[in-house]
């Protein structure tokens, strides 16, 4: 954690609210996002309780699945949560706006201008909390290999049409969370603890109740008892006021009012089973209902906080005016969902279990890419972020105090002004160290070149002036403007081409194994309960 | 402590019969890899520039990989001075001011930003960074690369393609490679991207010879069998010079004061800690920073020399020959500043992830846990230490606060278990107590 978030923690101590980290938006929130609560059950991994979903805070969809050990009402549960993610994900898909982009063909490796397709927006996806979106990667990988009946006639139990595809799309997803930046799918408590500092450890900080409670506390009320209500406060009945934002439930929740209302409904079950003649079947049918719907409500109590919860952050989050170089994240965002669109409709197969060397290498090196870039694209949207960095040293703002014309010594000499200016900042500069302004949205360099004793630097200027001796209007300071310099680059560097995973060399292994479309998980005693 | 083969009771026949096997297994074996662990200073820059050498004289087209523009320069540098005649290709980025001037020099030298202007040199060196981005070539016969252990998995697979065999050659002790995102989803996997590139290797070609240097040049006797025990319990090591080879004396008696008595005590066992009252700090504790600084100050006050096997008369100890070492970056920014308030300059201060490869006649070491709050995997990692802890050729001062070892019990280890991953032993936690307990031996406790 940097000093300045450290600083902002004791501040937030010291008053009882949090502490802002931020100043605009850093994340991309869409107009109509679809939020997805998620539950789980206690001790069977994998076995979902239950979801409110929907775009609407005022009519969420609420999905329950009253027996979570049973294989048919856990496909039902999936097969309702796909009826309302892809019609949502589709609706996407159609509107693109047409680009152009630069490709190599594979034959003559000549470079060509094409034009491709890229949705004009993507559908966002938020959970409220961290270990949400691992459960969107859960429901994923335990979908995506499904087979339905139209894949395979065979196959024992054939899973809903549209899950699989669910599973896709929910993978794709969870893989894009993890890369910096991105905005496809995201939790409300990494949101709320990006923008605000609270006084509470950053364990703490997963919970969303307690997060709020420093952030957005009812009739002024301190953040920490506020937290500390959310946290542990029951009712008389021994319920937490603020249930866990999920997916896993309270254990007093599961073990006083769950899991009798499951029973009672495993009984309404038998019962229908068991009625031999049609008054006992209705009046057992009323009765499976009514255990039904008393599940539905239990379940229902423990979402719908949550719900609104995340809602209420994401309220909390478009109070902030959007940085301005997060539609440029979001175009990345855009690209993701469009390539995966088309290898949907291309028919390819889901996603392997498990990258292979080279795209996991891809990947990785991506993803650090996209971390330098966030580092230094907040920094620039947001003072509060470049405060942070101008306190360790990695930047520094300074006003030019003289400006002196110099060129380089060659045939065509090229401009090379140097800048005196002063700063109060300590950055780390050593003799040679580049440092960077925005210019027009382009990053300028410029080399340190010395400390004058009266403990101003001199800059070098180096590039972005013009291809003539005299640089173009607008491209060196002059003196009296205050501007911010920084000493990590603006862009980060694209990384080398990885071979092709057919050319993966004998280190790692050689290429890998034929791409065939991976079966799904073989059936195991312990499926079938 | 340590033990070694009695039957090669000659440190240097030991490390002569060590690389004769690694020389014929690379000219003349019949795998496509040897790999080589090499403890701190013990002789891994010699041997690859003797590989170097000896595949170049047989013939066989040699690229040589390494981690940094620094590393590159210096091995340039160290084979046009062993073999002026052959020609050496150096492949540099085309940033401003990509390689070392002192290469300008050197006629054999050839410089180029395009590999393709460097084909048919005997020897070509750069980057593993640069090497990534070369395409389209007729692959190497062999290639030598520097510094594996510190390589990362997906490096050697942008590279991987364009030799036919290769010798890798690093320190298994030093800080492991490490991504500023998470990279936990590939944990396990032996092609982990994140992982150095050894363990890939190894997983993929269990089959390939390894071989080990047994001796450490570097280090005094006094350090070898702490740094062995503490960091390389399994694949233990010694040192190159015995008791009383090497000697550091004062010209300037001691005056008393703490910085003294920990130099004197440096000097005469090869160890000192300064230790500090307990405290919590920010992590550039100006009292432990001023101490450091102070340190060093009386060490060139004090008219160091330096008696070793490499000179029959003492050798003064100069600002070029200390290094301080820290944990991070803006520790040695401290540092720096406060050397400069005491008029000192010349004097190494760097992280030690930079000062990795490096050596020194004395190291000063502002502790990784020192005023600190919590033990973090960062601040545990045994690569971490050990770098820090083998950097010397002479002595190494150690500034830390007291109470190290009580947070070390307060912070047991608790990293998650993932499945397929190699443990690594000895762990950072057990490393730091093995040294601290060391140290404490050489105390001087100093209230400023």
């Amino acid at each position: 954690m940097s000093l300045i978030a450290h600083l902002a923690r004791m501040e937030a101590v010291e008053t009882g609210r949090a502490q802002p980290l931020a100043t605009v938006r850093h994340r991309h929130l869409g107009g109509r996002p679809l939020v997805l609560v998620p539950l789980t059950t206690a001790g069977e991994a994998g076995a979902p309780l239950g979801a409110l979903v929907g775009t609407d805070p005022d009519e969420p969809r609420l999905l329950v699945v009253p027996q979570p050990r049973d294989r048919e009402l856990r496909f039902a549960f999936l097969a309702e949560l796909a009826e309302e993610v892809l019609p949502y994900v589709d609706g996407y898909a159609d509107a693109v706006e047409l680009v152009e982009r630069n490709e190599t063909d594979p034959e003559t490796g000549k470079k060509t201008k094409v034009e491709v397709e890229l949705c004009a927006d993507a559908p966002q996806l938020i959970v409220p909390s961290r270990a949400g979106i691992e459960y969107v990667r859960l429901l994923g990988r335990s979908t995506r290999f499904r087979r339905t009946a139209e894949q395979d006639p065979d196959t024992p139990y054939p899973a809903p049409p549209r899950v699989p595809l669910l599973g896709r799309w929910l993978t794709h997803y969870g893989e894009r969370a993890r890369v910096p930046g991105s905005s496809l799918l995201l939790a409300a408590t990494d949101l709320l603890n990006r923008h605000w500092a609270t006084g509470q450890s950053s364990l703490e900080d997963q919970h969303l109740g307690a997060l709020l409670a420093w952030i957005d506390p009812y009739d002024d009320e301190p953040g920490a008892e506020g937290a500390h209500r959310a946290e542990l406060g029951r009712d008389p009945q021994g319920q937490l006021l603020c249930p866990p934002a999920g997916p896993a439930t309270d254990p007093a929740f599961d073990n006083q009012l769950l899991a009798p209302a499951i029973e009672a409904y495993d009984r309404a079950r038998q019962a229908v089973g068991a009625a031999e003649d049609g008054e006992t079947a209705d009046a057992a049918l009323a009765a499976l209902h009514r255990a039904e719907r008393e599940v539905r409500r239990l379940v229902l109590s423990q979402l719908r906080p949550t719900w609104d919860a995340t809602w209420r952050a994401l309220g909390l989050l478009r109070q902030l005016p959007e940085g301005a170089r997060v539609p440029d994240r979001w175009t990345r965002d855009r690209w993701s969902f469009t390539a995966h669109r088309d290898r949907i409709t291309a028919g390819e197969p889901p996603q392997p279990r498990r990258d292979d060397a080279v795209t996991a290498a891809a990947k990785l090196a991506a993803r650090e890419q996209a971390q330098g870039q966030l580092d230094a694209q907040e920094a620039l949207d947001d003072p509060l972020v470049l405060a942070g960095r101008r306190l360790s040293g990695e930047a520094f703002a300074a006003e030019v105090t003289e400006v002196t014309m110099a060129w380089t010594e060659s045939k065509r000499p090229a401009p090379r002004p140097l800048l005196t200016v002063r700063t109060e900042d300590r950055p780390h500069l050593d003799a040679g160290v580049k440092v960077y302004r925005s210019l027009g949205g382009k990053p300028q360099s410029a080399e340190f070149a010395r400390r004058e004793e009266d403990g101003s630097l001199v800059l070098r200027l180096l590039d972005r002036m013009g291809r003539s001796k005299e640089p173009a209007e607008g491209t060196v300071p002059e003196k009296g403007e205050r501007i911010s310099w920084t000493l990590f680059e603006h862009d980060a560097r694209v990384g080398p081409k990885l071979p092709d995973p057919e050319e993966t060399p004998w280190t790692h292994g050689g290429p890998p194994r034929s791409a065939d479309a991976e079966l799904p998980d073989a059936v195991t005693p312990e499926d079938l309960l | 402590m340590t033990l070694y083969d009695p039957a090669v009771p000659d440190p240097g026949a030991a490390a002569a019969a060590a690389t004769a096997a690694i020389l014929a297994d690379t000219l003349h074996g019949t795998s496509r890899g040897v790999v080589v662990d090499s403890p701190p200073g013990a002789g891994k820059s010699t041997l690859v520039v003797r590989a170097a050498l000896e595949l170049a004289a047989a013939g066989r087209p040699l690229m040589v990989v390494a981690q940094t523009n620094a590393q590159v320069d210096d091995l340039v540098l160290r084979l046009a001075e062993k073999e002026p005649e052959l020609e050496v290709g150096r492949l540099h980025s085309s940033d401003s001011d990509p390689y070392d001037k002192a290469l300008d020099a050197l006629e054999q030298v050839r410089k180029s930003a395009k590999a393709g202007d460097l084909a048919g040199l005997p020897v070509v060196v750069s980057t593993a960074a640069k090497w990534a981005h070369v395409k389209n070539v007729e692959p190497w016969a062999h290639a030598i690369v520097d510094e594996a252990y510190q390589m990362r998995s997906d490096a050697l697979l942008a590279v991987a393609g364009l030799f036919e065999r290769a010798l890798f050659v690093g320190d298994p002790g030093q800080l492991d490679p490490f991504s500023v995102v998470g990279a936990d989803q590939w944990a396990g996997l032996s092609y982990d991207p994140s992982a150095s590139a050894v363990s890939t290797l190894l997983a993929h070609n269990p089959e390939l010879p390894q071989h080990r240097l047994p001796v450490s040049w570097r280090l005094p006797a006094s350090a070898a069998p702490l740094v062995s025990d503490a960091f390389y319990p399994y694949t233990p090591f010694r040192s190159g010079t015995g008791p009383g080879d090497r000697r550091l004396a004062f010209g300037v008696a001691s005056d008393g004061s703490a910085p003294d008595r920990v130099l004197d005590e440096a000097a005469e066992s090869g160890w000192g800690l300064l230790e500090l009252p307990a405290r919590p700090t920010p992590r550039t504790d100006p009292e432990a920073v001023h101490a450091v600084a102070l340190v060093v100050r009386r060490l060139l006050d004090r008219g160091g020399a330096a008696v070793s096997e490499r000179s029959d008369t003492p050798v003064p100890l100069t600002a070029d020959r200390i290094a301080v070492g820290t944990a991070h970056r803006d520790q040695a920014a401290a540092v720096r500043a406060a050397l400069t308030a005491l008029g000192v300059s010349g004097v190494t201060v760097d992280t030690a992830n930079r000062l990795q490869g490096r050596e020194y006649d004395v190291t000063v070491v502002l502790h990784p846990l020192s005023g600190r709050p919590d033990a973090t995997a960062f601040h545990l990692e045994t690569g971490r230490l050990c770098v820090l802890a083998s950097r010397h050729r002479h002595a190494c001062v150690v500034v830390c606060r007291a109470g190290v070892t009580d947070l070390l019990d307060e912070h047991p280890s608790t990293e998650p278990v993932q499945l397929g991953v190699t443990v690594k032993f000895p762990d950072g936690w057990e490393a730091n107590h093995a040294v601290l307990s060391h140290l404490t031996e050489h105390r001087v406790t100093w209230t400023p």
